[in-house]
């Protein structure tokens, strides 16, 4: 399953949702505001980095870059684009937006 | 491969609706299809011809409109939640369509995928 | 065939999950997203309805909306059984930490744990979250 989630960790809760929930093996896509949880230094950073060993995370790179924040990502994290934006809904039976 | 597409935000106040239409061209250029954009809650709000950003912005109703007649694409707008918020048949820009929540769930019946943007 | 039943012709039947995230009253979120789980119910789809975070609040029990003058539908997820939408679930973790168990809530509910959850949505061919 591929896991959506567009909200600031510091602003809501939502990623904290999205990690309980996401079963192990399944992707996260952050976009939009989520962007800066897998940023370094940011307060989110330590629960991106713990659950890396279960999930696979990605940012979306437009996302990062309209945020001044292309240059901060966490190792580990993967960044696409849209094309690997559509790649990852297609290549995932199902996906879950987390407004 | 057939995505639907569902947008809970209007359009300037949220990214939803931005994310979405690069979601649904870059999937289009990918060689998938996007049938069809379902527009919900706030989300109605991208349909109407009356919108007017400055020259400098973007205009993300034309965007819509310019690819869905590239694309065929059907931009459903809810007919309840329409009504609700003042959009009625006459002021919907080119390519959009009032309906109902049928056409909705016929996206999660029939295509692929469905990907929600919202707040 | 009653005159509520739906058919997109294809005859295919599909998991959909709503999950709701959201508090009432706040945001119109619960509201128009109860409206959409009614016409899937019509479409005789496999229907789940989740109630999580601060979704679970739209369940509570003794709802009086008259003082902020909007609709009171927390009624409507009493008649959700007259749509044959018989599956609702709550996840623990979200009661829990607000201080609510089964009894607070207006209509009966399957309570699931972390796993459970994980497992129910992963299982899922739609998933669409208000």
């Amino acid at each position: 399953m591929l896991h959506i989630v567009n909200k600031s960790a510091t602003e809501r809760s939502t990623l904290d949702s999205c990690l309980r929930l996401a079963t192990k093996g399944s992707a996260v896509l952050l976009i939009e505001d989520a962007v800066y949880a897998a940023t370094k230094g940011s307060a989110a950073a330590a629960k991106i980095q713990a659950a890396q060993a279960d999930l696979k995370i990605y940012a979306l790179g437009p996302d990062l870059a309209a945020r001044g924040m292309a240059g901060r990502v966490l190792d580990g994290v993967n960044v696409v684009d849209y094309g690997g934006f559509v790649d990852l809904v297609a290549e995932h039976s199902n996906c879950q937006s987390w407004l | 491969m057939q995505f639907g597409i569902l947008i809970n935000e209007g359009p300037y106040n949220h990214q939803a609706s931005d994310s979405a239409y690069l979601f649904a061209r870059t999937a289009i250029e990918k060689g998938h299809k996007v049938p069809r954009v379902f527009f919900y809650h706030d989300g109605v709000n991208n349909s109407t011809n009356k919108s007017e950003p400055p020259q400098d912005d973007r205009n993300v109703t034309q965007r819509w409109s310019k690819l869905a007649e590239e694309h065929g694409i059907d931009l459903v707008v809810c007919v309840a939640a329409a009504l609700r918020r003042g959009i009625k048949d006459d002021i919907l820009a080119p390519g959009f369509r009032i309906s109902g929540l049928g056409q909705l769930v016929e996206m999660g019946i029939q295509y692929d995928r469905l990907v929600t943007f919202g707040d | 065939m009653s005159d509520m039943d739906m058919d997109d012709g294809s005859g295919v039947v599909k998991k959909f999950m709503f999950l709701n995230r959201k508090a009432p009253h706040g945001t119109v979120y619960a509201l128009e997203g109860l409206e959409v789980v009614l016409i899937t119910a019509a479409f005789d789809q496999d229907v789940s309805l989740v109630f999580t975070d601060d979704g679970v609040y739209q369940l509570m029990k003794g709802m009086d909306t008259k003082g902020i003058e909007v609709k009171d539908f927390s009624k409507t997820y009493r008649a959700l059984e007259g749509y044959d939408i018989e599956k609702l679930y709550v996840d623990s973790t979200s009661l829990k930490a607000r201080g609510l168990t089964e009894e607070d809530l207006i209509v009966d509910v399957t309570v699931l744990s972390d796993d459970e959850m994980k497992n129910l949505m992963a299982e899922q061919d739609v998933v669409i979250s208000f």
